[in-house]
């Protein structure tokens, strides 16, 4: 299981970086944590002629907790640095409680959150929480343009996004965390770490008289891309939020998704999880929410 | 190919691997795995699945746990790395972790153990006093066909135990030493 003979570049800024994509295009594939393309490579499922290693370009690795409460992270964030960040859990609770489920440790040292939004599994953390979050990517190529692209717009389907072979992910921006919303997390796997079979990640805010003022339902592992359960979005945005509520959203999540069917879950098996896992994290959000008066 | 052009299928490596400088030239698609093994001769760290799940490659990249197998020795330059053969603090001597695998019958074949070694060792010094299930977790990335995990798991929290009482032994002996120097001043 070795790679296909390939030239390296290790540049040490984004224009390099740049450049070199505009040079070989297709030919050519970025290396970051490489926790996913060194599989790919190793196994031979890819074989590009030119690999650029951007572990170098140290202007890609940052972390901004901003005035505003939003996060700017680097393309070149490793997922350990986050997961070991002191203030995510009161910042950003939903990246504190999904980092530690990406893998494993020596996963996480190495593999950045540029490198799973662009790989865009369906069942990796990462796709979800930018879909869950609202988040905002920054895609960059040699000349100076650069566009912004919404979470929910950029992943095309499984391991396919809207990236452009001369494009590189740069940065990442979340939008400020209130701290009277709600959160929930919940994936499910056989083993710690795997990918998630199925998972949810919600955002609820909640008015004093239990009114919903706000909610997002991103799931993870269900269908080719991570997805807003919009349908149970909306109709807990007309309800009094109650644990009967709560379920009825589970049950229009799960009946609005057309679910993936491999080897590892059927179809059948994930509609069920959806329900199961969108109501615990629902649960757990309303139970976090700080109710707001009106 | 332009002759003037250096080759970049080749890479020049110069890495420290458990205290010592190495230089090498190496194709640049070869593993940091299969360049400790072929190249500097350290054969413990070992080549399980070859894409990142079983554990087994797994070494110390600048004193994180990283795969070896899904890292290319032209990544190296610059980079100190510590394997399983690194772990030993001295000729006679195994490192406390080592020791309680030993005791407690936490190697069979011995395949998984040096990747178990240094995830457990990498874990310990981040968290001192786990529990049970937070060993079981941090160690659910490499994977063992013999043991069962049972004996690795024990012989990781006695090593916690160990560490911890080692480390509140020399808290107290500093701090006698520092009011030894209190009354003489």
């Amino acid at each position: 299981m070795k790679p296909a003979p390939f030239e390296y570049h290790a540049p040490e800024t984004v224009d390099e970086v740049l450049e070199l994509l505009d040079q070989h295009g297709f030919d050519a594939k970025i290396l970051a944590g490489g926790q996913t393309l060194g599989p790919l490579l190793n196994m031979r499922m890819a074989a590009p002629e030119v690999l650029i290693d951007i572990n170098r370009v140290k202007a890609l690795d940052y972390q901004r907790h901003e005035d505003d409460g939003g996060l700017t992270l680097g393309a070149l964030t490793r997922q350990s640095t986050l997961e070991d960040d002191a203030q995510m859990p009161q910042r950003q609770p939903l990246i504190a409680a999904a980092e530690p489920e990406v893998a494993h440790r020596a996963i996480r040292n190495r593999g950045t959150v540029g490198g799973s939004l662009a790989h865009a599994d369906p069942a990796a953390e990462w796709p979800g929480l930018a879909v869950a979050l609202d988040a905002e990517l920054v895609l960059q190529r040699h000349g100076g343009a650069s566009r912004t692209i919404a979470a929910l717009d950029f992943f095309e389907g499984a391991l396919a996004t809207v990236i452009e072979p001369e494009e590189m992910l740069t940065e990442i921006r979340i939008p400020p965390w209130r701290n009277t919303s709600g959160w929930g997390f919940h994936e499910f796997n056989r083993r710690h770490g795997d990918f998630a079979l199925a998972g949810a990640m919600v955002r609820l805010d909640l008015a004093a008289d239990g009114g919903c003022r706000g909610v997002a339902i991103a799931l993870i592992g269900v269908e080719d891309t991570p997805i807003r359960a919009g349908a149970a979005e909306q109709f807990l945005r007309s309800q009094r939020v109650d644990d009967a509520a709560l379920q009825e959203a589970a049950r229009r999540a799960a009946d609005n998704v057309t679910p993936m069917h491999d080897i590892h879950a059927s179809a059948d098996y994930r509609r069920s999880l959806t329900r199961t896992l969108a109501y615990r994290a629902l649960a757990d959000a309303a139970a976090r929410a700080t109710r707001i008066p009106s | 190919m332009n002759p003037n052009e250096p080759d970049r299928r080749i890479a020049h490596v110069n890495v420290n691997v458990n205290g010592v400088a190495h230089e090498r030239t190496v194709e640049a698609r070869m593993s940091v795995a299969d360049f400790l093994r072929h190249e500097i001769g350290l054969t413990g760290t070992h080549l399980g699945c070859e894409h990142g799940v079983c554990g087994a490659c797994t070494i110390l990249l600048d004193g994180a746990p990283a795969r070896s197998c899904i890292m290319y020795a032209a990544q190296l330059d610059g980079h100190s790395i510590t394997t399983v053969e690194g772990l030993a603090t001295g000729e006679d001597e195994l490192s406390v972790v080592q020791q309680t695998f030993w005791e407690h019958g936490a190697l069979q074949c011995g395949f998984c153990t040096s990747g178990m070694l240094i995830t457990a060792t990498d874990f310990l010094a981040r968290s001192p006093d786990p529990s049970e299930e937070e060993v079981r977790r941090a160690l659910s990335g490499n994977q063992c066909r013999c043991t069962g995990y049972q004996p690795i798991v024990t012989a990781v929290l006695d090593a916690a135990q160990r560490l911890r009482q080692a480390r509140e032994a020399a808290g107290t002996a500093t701090a006698q030493l520092a009011d030894t120097e209190k009354t003489s001043a």
